[in-house]
């Protein structure tokens, strides 16, 4: 916010001719980015917003019905709380299991061991998977009669389970999906576990730290900002979670609702009932929720993510 | 976990019991690593087994890794099934065409960004940054309305010509790597009197080829697998990639999991090789993500 006022006062006192020439040259080059983010990001959160305040099926013109859609959505779509509960569900347990395990698979890894780039990339791989090949594939390895999965249980003696077909269990089945793709983050932890200085563990060492003690007082310290980033973008991922779901459940959000997610919820009222006015306004929603989370995180992360003097 | 029980090395311990837990240690990370490597490979196995496998087989109970009689029927049925060539040269048309004008744009944008002084320059990149935490779902439907009002659906163009504006993650991470180019270099070439487009042409890109190739493989993976955004923009069939193209051929033919895994394996297969034959530019692409962010 700084440079707003620098730029007006430059203006009226007069930019030197080199700084104009630098600011004239600096917008031609950002200017495909800047022409692409006005038409497809800034007109659209605005033009979103005034849609949300209409009736609009498409064919006739938007027709003003004030704050209604909103209304509605908390008093007359019981779909909208289902799809609100969903998504925390994933969110509030799929982030934290896949953050540990990319973590700790991260930490073992880091431990010198022989073979690393063969471990890195069996566990890497799923994680470029097309998500319409691996919705496919885990819909046949999870199918209840003839699943791999189910006929594991089976050998073992344990009660065999519906998973994507049965609403208790539909929700753990997309998680345990979704786990599979937890290499590209890992990849991201070993990266910066192998950039910490080695000085930071022998100086850890001579004050007679243990492997424990070095892990927590100095490695997790120094991955917070990693983490911390990783976190961001899994929040924001995981609110427009949608497409493992809607291929897995033919786009029904079945069964009984329990696999709706928010994003798929706004697709369905704008795609397939074409209500643009109220899929806006759960958009707009979404768009305030995760600004006001991402902002939260922003203010909190003083507290908890440590940055070398040198970054910061 | 295991470097939990490695603390407990403690100097009154004999050094042989030492080496034994150490070599324990090492056995129980190689053991939980190997273990869950086999899990995570299970299902590409499971994919290829099927795939190879005569209807008959796919339904046994329990089930059968080894293909009995092995046979290579699943990929001709799924050719035919779908119009996959086509859906691919699609899917091709679309990849290439953002490989291209994202590698072209967000270089561009990038060193507008990073190599040149500009009053409110970190401001609109602090606009760039914050555009990469708003979900889809915010912007879709006046986008949708947008390329509707300039009757482009039902064509490529709402997939291939907003590359042509840049990526702001692409443009991200090239920024990122601009910076760590000596600023000496601009300015002993700008006293020699070259333009900024010169600058960027002869020094910077060259320099940026690595970040480039990121870009590049980046660009073409996120189209190559892109789904939502084929779903909601084409609904002819000749226009369809891959992936609805797959999802078409799911819904209809529900329960054929030879064919089904055969198309799928054909569409992740290319992935795989790609990664293979860029692994370095792949992981650095990832790590370059983590690290500066």
């Amino acid at each position: 916010m700084a440079h707003m006022p620098d730029l007006a006062a430059g203006r009226r006192r007069g930019l030197s001719p080199m700084v104009q020439r630098n600011l004239i040259s600096g917008l031609l080059f950002i200017s495909p980015w800047l022409s692409g983010v006005v038409i497809f990001t800034i007109y659209p959160i605005v033009a979103s917003f005034s849609y949300s305040l209409t009736s609009y099926d498409v064919i006739s013109p938007p027709r003003f019905i004030g704050v209604e859609n909103y209304v509605s959505a908390f008093t007359s779509d019981p779909l909208f709380y289902q799809a609100v509960g969903n998504t925390f569900f994933y969110a509030l347990i799929f982030l934290p299991l896949s953050m540990l395990i990319a973590v700790s698979v991260a930490l073992l890894l880091n431990l010198d061991v022989r073979g690393l780039t063969v471990y890195r990339t069996l566990f890497f791989l799923p994680s470029i998977v097309p998500e319409i090949a691996s919705a496919m594939l885990w819909g046949w390895i999870l199918n209840p009669q003839f699943g791999l999965v189910n006929a594991l249980l089976k050998a073992i003696g344990v009660p065999t389970l519906g998973w994507l077909s049965d609403p208790d269990w539909s929700k753990p089945a997309l998680i345990l999906i979704g786990l599979w793709g937890f290499g590209s983050s890992m990849v991201i932890y070993l990266a910066a576990l192998q950039d910490i200085p080695r000085q930071l563990y022998e100086a850890a060492e001579m004050d007679g730290a243990g492997a424990f003690t070095k892990t927590w007082h100095v490695t997790l310290p120094m991955l917070t900002p990693t983490i911390f980033f990783n976190l961001v973008l899994g929040l924001i991922g995981t609110f427009q979670y949608f497409t493992t779901a809607f291929v897995v459940t033919g786009g029904s959000g079945g069964p009984a609702g329990s696999t709706t997610f928010y994003a798929m919820l706004i697709y369905n009222n704008a795609f397939r009932y074409f209500k643009m006015g109220y899929a806006s306004a759960l958009a707009w929603m979404l768009f305030a929720f995760v600004f006001i989370l991402t902002w939260i995180i922003f203010k909190t992360s003083g507290r908890w993510v440590y940055y070398e003097g040198e970054r910061a | 976990m295991s470097t939990q029980t490695m603390a407990g090395a403690s100097p009154m311990i004999s050094r042989e019991e030492r080496h034994r837990r150490r070599v324990l240690q090492r056995g129980a990370v190689y053991l939980a690593l190997t273990l869950l490597g086999i899990l995570f490979t299970i299902p590409f196995l499971w994919l290829l087994s099927t795939s190879l496998k005569p209807p008959a087989q796919l339904f046994k109970l329990p089930p059968e890794w080894i293909p009995n009689p092995f046979t290579w029927n699943n990929y001709p049925r799924a050719l035919t099934a779908i119009p996959f060539f086509s859906y691919l040269r699609n899917t091709l048309y679309i990849s290439l065409f953002n490989v291209v004008a994202s590698v072209i744009s967000c270089s561009l944008v990038a060193y507008g960004f990073a190599r040149i002084q500009w009053p409110g320059r970190n401001l609109l990149f602090l606009v760039l940054v914050s555009t990469l935490m708003i979900p889809f779902p915010v912007t879709l439907i006046p986008t949708f309305l947008i390329f509707r009002d300039l009757g482009w659906i039902n064509t490529p163009n709402p997939l291939t010509i907003p590359a042509l504006t840049g990526n702001a993650f692409f443009i991200f991470l090239l920024r990122q790597f601009y910076m760590t180019i000596p600023e000496e270099l601009s300015s002993a070439a700008r006293i020699d009197g070259a333009g900024e487009l010169q600058i960027y042409w002869q020094i910077i890109l060259p320099l940026a080829r690595p970040v480039l190739a990121v870009v590049a493989l980046f660009a073409f993976m996120s189209n190559w697998n892109d789904f939502l955004g084929p779903l909601i923009y084409l609904s002819d069939r000749n226009q369809y990639t891959l992936a609805i193209g797959l999802y078409g051929f799911l819904s209809r033919s529900g329960s054929a999991w030879g064919p089904l895994m055969a198309a799928a394996t054909m569409m992740v297969a290319p992935i795989i090789v790609l990664f293979f034959l860029t692994q370095r530019t792949f992981i650095q692409g990832i790590t370059l993500t983590g690290i500066k962010g």
